[in-house]
């Protein structure tokens, strides 16, 4: 054994390691510097990159050996110490926070170790500089343009001259804290490295799970030896169906979903779990794996959605009355024949989308603490970052076959979800584990294990026929819409209802008939994803408009101006708008943008050389909250102490959309206190009430309107004693600026606490807020209590002689009801328009007769910052009465028409029109040469051109 | 089960060889590790464990890039970092820089080399199709201690197999002939922004005209992935040697460049039909390219970091 040599952030250590440990690896393990995040293990994200000797590299594959004698310096060593020993954070840290390009923090610390390499290497770099040395650091949430002004903004200040102001969106009418860009209180926390994730948690004692995954995507287990296995040096436990001391089942709408797959029973998708393995490290689990033997019977594939719906395909799910229809979701509104023999033009297309991965910087991790463990831990205890603590509670608590109460989730830092961490990963397996090891246990996923087993956006093929009049009028939608739910149901079936009832697209529409068919199948399963389904449908719809625009000769956005839903009008569910509609803003302001630049001379398409240009554009809305008659309820209490600072607490879970700050914000306005005398614990469900899902875009309306009324709750409590203190009346008492104003003198708020109390006024507020009712779909009357609205409009070059296919610029207007915090809102949008064009142009996640391809981060391409376009963005703020401040979602109103915009551009740019994404350039290319006017099939497609074989 | 078991860094060609020997076969060569690593983890997932890997960048004469006696070397061990930033090699060899600089992103390109994109023998590599054009030599350091010079194209074997046995002999490094007057090169490749980061199709042409600059007196065209190891476009080639340079001449030979070459379709990177139309855009955009940077002297690199 040879001691490694070196020094990192400045420190020389001499260190007695295995020479096979990675430097990520020794960095973490080894050092405690758990600032330096591991997103993939294959160079691919960037978001493990340290300095080695001033140079970026990827750490998840650098030998630590590599750099023996070498200086190594991480995010923890990028702040240093002021005279008076103060933290100072480097420019680019400090940039990073003022232009909010922080978002889950996960990826933060290679974002920045990049930049700062760069900015010590080139003070003054240009955009494309920036874009080449970050091309391969990854980011899922902020989209990058935040990312390239902070860059800039500290360059400046490294040059000595002024940062850049940050890009704050304008606002009406800004409150004392709401409709201000309040900081994320722990922001410092997550451009330091301190900021800690599930895997950064140790306990002593601690051991490593592993999951033993089919072999198949269909197929009978009939054998499971783990005999040799168990005997392994090193391996704590093997556990296998027989070891589920509960239900063997979970699953957030339908338990349909077996947490270990047992002898004679059916894998039905390569993600299913056989047996899990704790060992003292995770490679001796790793290899324990390998031990367990395994036979299995397979099984024909069910492969896609439309064969699973014909008589022959055999059945996902044996037993079940409707074989693999999961769910048929019809939407029936007027009279279809009547709409259609009124329309002038009518136009049918078929739409195709693939599954596509949340690819969350942050794999999913689990740390088991068994019951008793330590005076903490009195309790069963789950460190996890989950979208919904309580549901993980009662799934853990089934299969452990306990009462919920003797669980405990503790929720973490969250390093993106986008959907993804809504469903049961490692939680039940790693209680499991801990309980029969009796050890804290961790289980954390690889890369290519979470894609190979995170439920995804469902595949879709979608069938539209579209009728208007010649003035414009849009008279009936009929559609047919297959959406792949994969093995199990996770949240298919609220997922492809929204597909189905967003499916008229954000017009009204008279005449209606729209069916959707969720098949199960045997490939990975499909749930909430960003969007939730009416991305999938937009991208029919709205290239169904720009056809009915172009057979009538009519403007696009002519068109969508006619058709917008306003107030009054009765959507294909039958619920009629009263409120909050701002559609027709978001198209007056984007379309003021694009042809107020032109001066007259707007045209949608142009040439230059070999490079053509083509606007495009898009509508959308999206549901805010659960709606079609699901109770829809958060929970949230408020707690004031004598220092003056107040807690929120909630179960509701941030994953980096700034919901913390949401809820300070809505405290601090309430109570008339500044912002940073607010703090908020969110997800722990032993301390915080259930906020429900973070889902639905639903968190600031929900926990927004929770916190708000328990603070008003517990402004009325201080408000009575000191009306009766002061004998003033109660109404006339003003909270502001941390005061209570009683009768011309003030009252400090802490005192105004500490007086409630001795007084035994109750000084902790709780308050379980039910969003309006709504009604299932097919019963008429009000499904969802909320809408948001956008539009969008993309501008792409096309290259003539390659087909490749760049989105330069995204105009983007989107009525929010109220920009709570413009700074994070703006974050949202940002991030929501480049993932949807990575959707369009980048993203497909492939599975091959059930056996998933893009099982490596290498094989799915997500957007770099080299995709990101221009984006500017406009908010509309058509207040919902009902919402906090009259606010409602943003979580996916971004996500859902950047693809139609960009493929209507690319009509307009070249003349084809694209029916299935991503966009192929080599089928669009083909079809330029061919003079064909439509491309059907995708990237993934290539495969099936044998012709060329 | 770890990867590996002993890191080894030696310190010349000599000692990194004997550490092989010493391990017969259970050891590999590891220079940046950017794919060696990737391979272990993932392509392997992690079956079995080497003995040891013997890091050779630590040896001083694979880490250099200098001028002896007329030719350029590059060192197996030097970065494509190294090379993109050589004002040198951008003057003198500039489609190496350019593809080079296209390589992966910077964290890889920081510690990838070019011994390493050579040594993995891809139809494709980048670095591999200059080098081609370039007609470059490999040093390569066998086991059995013989040393020679290797004309390039005789390293590969096959899609991903070289002919060199990474658990015994050496890639020291490459040599090329000093840039000339009248002399220039370029590469470009078309890339899809979807899955693996495989070139489409790459492109290096180096060509050298005669003292009026109007005719192309010799040229050297590796076209990339069409055939089952890198190879040159001899028949395109031909086709040109010796020709007065006009822009008809240029567009007629790249479109019958694609009728001549006969790609493959690859699964899920391109279809052989879509490749056939890439060659002639790709000769279209290199080979005019090539022949300003001879005609002015004037070579910047394009395209480097984004590719």
């Amino acid at each position: 054994m040879t001691l490694l040599k070196l020094t990192v952030n400045g420190i020389e250590h001499e260190l007695d390691v295995p020479e096979a440990r990675t430097l990520a690896g020794l960095l973490r393990d080894d050092l405690g510097l758990t600032g330096t995040k591991i997103g993939c293990d294959e160079a691919e994200c960037g978001i493990c990159t340290v300095h080695v000797d001033g140079i970026p590299v990827d750490s998840c594959i650098y030998p630590a050996f590599k750099a023996w004698g070498r200086s190594v310096r991480t995010v923890e060593g990028l702040a240093c110490r002021d005279s008076g020993g103060g933290e100072q954070l480097h420019p680019i840290q400090q940039e990073f926070i003022n232009h909010c390009a922080v978002q889950c923090g996960f990826c933060t610390p290679g974002l920045m170790m990049t930049a700062a390499a760069l900015l010590e290497s080139n003070p003054k770099p240009a955009d494309r500089d920036i874009k080449v040395a970050l091309k391969d650091t990854y980011c899922r949430c902020t989209g990058y343009s935040s990312v390239l002004r902070a860059i800039n903004s500290a360059g400046n200040m490294l040059r000595g001259e002024d940062p850049l102001p940050p890009g704050e969106p304008v606002v009406d009418e800004p409150l004392n804290s709401v409709g201000r860009s309040e900081l994320v209180p722990d922001i410092v926390d997550r451009v330091t490295g301190r900021a800690r994730y599930t895997d950064d948690y140790t306990f002593p004692g601690m051991i490593f799970g592993r999951t033993l995954r089919s072999a198949h995507p269909h197929a009978v287990v009939r054998r499971i030896d783990s005999a040799r296995a168990r005997a392994l040096p090193g391996v704590h436990c093997v556990l296998t169906q027989a070891d589920v001391p509960g239900e063997n089942v979970h699953g957030i709408v339908t338990l349909d979903w077996p947490v270990l797959i047992g002898e004679n029973e059916t894998a039905r998708y390569m993600g299913d779990a056989i047996a899990i393995v704790a060992a003292d490290t995770a490679e001796i689990a790793e290899q324990a794996l390998r031990l367990i033997e395994v036979d299995y019977d397979p099984l024909p594939v069910v492969a896609d959605p439309v064969y699973a719906h014909t008589r022959e395909a055999p059945h996902v799910h044996v037993g079940r009355e409707d074989g693999n229809l999961l769910k048929h979701i019809k939407v029936r509104h007027g009279d279809l024949q009547r709409g259609f023999d009124e329309a002038d033009v009518i136009v049918e297309r078929t739409y195709r989308t693939p599954i596509i991965e949340h690819a969350f910087l942050e794999p999913e991790c689990a740390i088991g603490i068994p019951a008793g463990f330590d005076e903490e831990h009195a309790k069963l205890t789950i460190y996890v970052g989950s979208q919904i603590p309580y549901q993980d509670r009662n799934q853990v608590a089934r299969a452990m076959d306990l009462p919920d109460e003797m669980v405990r989730v503790r929720g973490t830092l969250i390093g993106g979800g986008f959907g993804g961490k809504e469903d049961i990963a490692g939680q039940i397996h790693a209680a499991m584990l801990a309980e029969a090891s009796q050890r804290p246990v961790k289980l954390l996923y690889t890369r290519q294990e979470s894609m190979l087993f995170h439920p995804k956006r469902h595949a879709t093929v979608i069938r539209i026929r579209t009728g208007a009049r010649r003035d414009g009028r849009l008279t009936a939608v009929e559609a047919e819409l297959y959406g792949d739910a994969g093995a199990y149901a996770s949240l298919s079936d609220k997922v492809m209802t929204r597909a189905t009832t967003h499916a008229t697209g954000p017009y009204d529409v008279p005449h209606a008939r729209i069916d959707c068919y969720a098949m199960y199948t045997n490939n990975p399963p499909a749930g909430a994803f960003r969007g939730f389904g009416v991305t999938q449908s937009a991208f029919a719809v709205e290239q169904n408009m720009d056809l009915i625009a172009e057979e009538l000769g009519m403007d696009a956005l002519e068109l969508r101006r006619i058709n917008a839903q306003k107030v009054g009008v009765v959507t294909a569910t039958g619920q009629k708008l009263r409120e909050s509609i701002g559609l027709l803003e978001t198209i007056r302001i984007c379309d003021e943008d694009l042809r107020g630049q032109a001066n007259g001379n707007f045209r949608w398409n142009w040439r230059e050389g070999n490079v053509a240009w083509g606007w495009g554009a898009a509508c959308a809305y999206k549901n805010t909250g659960l709606g079609g008659g699901a109770p829809d309820k958060s929970a949230a209490e408020v707690e004031a102490f004598d220092d003056g600072t107040v807690e929120v607490r909630t179960s509701s879970a941030d994953m980096g959309q700034g919901l913390v700050a949401v809820l300070a914000q809505c405290a601090a306005e309430e109570l008339g206190l500044p912002y940073r005398q607010v703090r908020v614990l969110l997800s722990d469900t032993d301390l915080t009430p259930d906020g429900g899902p973070t889902t639905a875009s639903r968190q600031t309306f929900m926990s927004g309107n929770a916190v708000r009324h328990a603070a008003i709750g517990l402004r009325d409590a201080l408000s009575s004693v000191l009306s009766e203190e002061h004998d003033h009346p109660p109404d006339q008492l003003r909270f502001e600026e941390g005061l209570v104003r009683v009768n011309g003198s003030n009252v400090k708020f802490g005192d105004a606490v500490r007086l409630a109390r001795s007084q035994g006024y109750p000084t902790r507020i709780q308050h379980e807020y039910w969003g309006p009712k709504t009604q299932p779909l097919g019963t008429g009357g009000d499904m969802h209590f909320a809408f948001s609205y956008a539009t969008q409009i993309a501008l792409v070059s096309v290259d003539l002689d390659t087909g490749v296919v760049h989105c330069e610029k995204i105009i983007s207007a989107t009525d929010v009801g109220r920009a709570i915090n413009p700074m994070l809102l703006q974050g949202q949008i940002e991030g929501g328009i480049v993932m949807a064009l990575g959707n369009a142009l980048t993203e497909s996640y492939i599975v091959e007769d059930g056996v998933p391809w893009s099982t490596l981060l290498a094989r799915y391409k997500m957007p770099s910052i080299k995709h990101t376009p221009e984006i500017v963005s406009y908010l509309v703020e058509d207040r919902v009465p009902e919402g906090p401040f009259g606010a409602k979602g943003v979580g996916e109103i971004p996500s859902i028409n950047t693809m139609p915009a960009i493929t209507n551009a690319v009509y307009n740019a070249v003349g084809v029109r694209i029916y299935s994404l991503p966009v192929d350039q080599d089928a669009l290319l083909l079809a330029l040469r061919r003079g064909e006017t439509e491309v059907h099939t995708a990237w993934h497609d290539v495969r099936e051109r044998r012709q060329y074989a | 089960m770890p990867l590996w078991e002993r890191y080894h860094t030696p310190h010349s060609v000599a000692d990194a060889l004997a550490r092989l020997a010493e391990y017969k076969g259970r050891a590999r060569l590891i220079a940046g590790g950017t794919d060696l690593l990737i391979d272990m983890q993932h392509v392997e997932k992690g079956a079995h464990t080497l003995a040891a890997l013997v890091d050779i960048t630590s040896v001083p004469e694979m880490t250099r890039i200098e001028v002896l006696d007329g030719w350029l070397h590059v060192g197996a061990a030097v970065t494509h970092t190294s090379i993109v930033n050589s004002h040198l090699l951008e003057r003198e060899a500039t489609c190496l820089v350019e593809s080079c600089g296209v390589v992966g992103g910077l964290q890889v390109r920081n510690v990838g080399t070019l011994g390493g994109n050579v040594a993995h023998a891809l139809p494709a590599g980048d670095g591999t199709t200059s080098l081609v054009a370039l007609g470059s030599r490999a040093d390569v350091a066998w086991h059995d201690g013989r040393r020679e010079w290797l004309p390039i194209t005789e390293i590969f074997r096959g899609p991903g197999v070289s002919a060199l046995d990474s658990t015994k002999d050496l890639l020291v490094g490459f040599r090329f002939r000093r840039c000339r007057p009248g002399e220039g090169s370029a590469f470009k490749r078309i890339m899809r922004p979807q899955g693996v980061a495989l070139p489409v199709l790459g492109c290096a042409a180096w060509v050298q005209l005669d003292e009026s600059r109007r005719k192309l007196a010799d040229l050297r065209l590796c076209i990339s992935p069409v055939d089952r190891v890198p190879v040159r476009a001899t028949e395109v080639e031909s086709q040109l040697r010796g020709k007065a340079i006009s822009d008809a001449l240029i567009r007629h030979v790249a479109a019958s460049a694609s009728q001549v070459l006969h790609p493959r379709a690859s699964k899920y990177r391109a279809s052989a039909e879509y490749r056939s139309h890439m060659i002639e855009t790709l000769v279209n955009r290199v080979l005019p390219l090539a022949i300003d940077r001879a005609r002015s002297g004037i070579a910047r690199a394009e395209g480097v970091g984004l590719g």
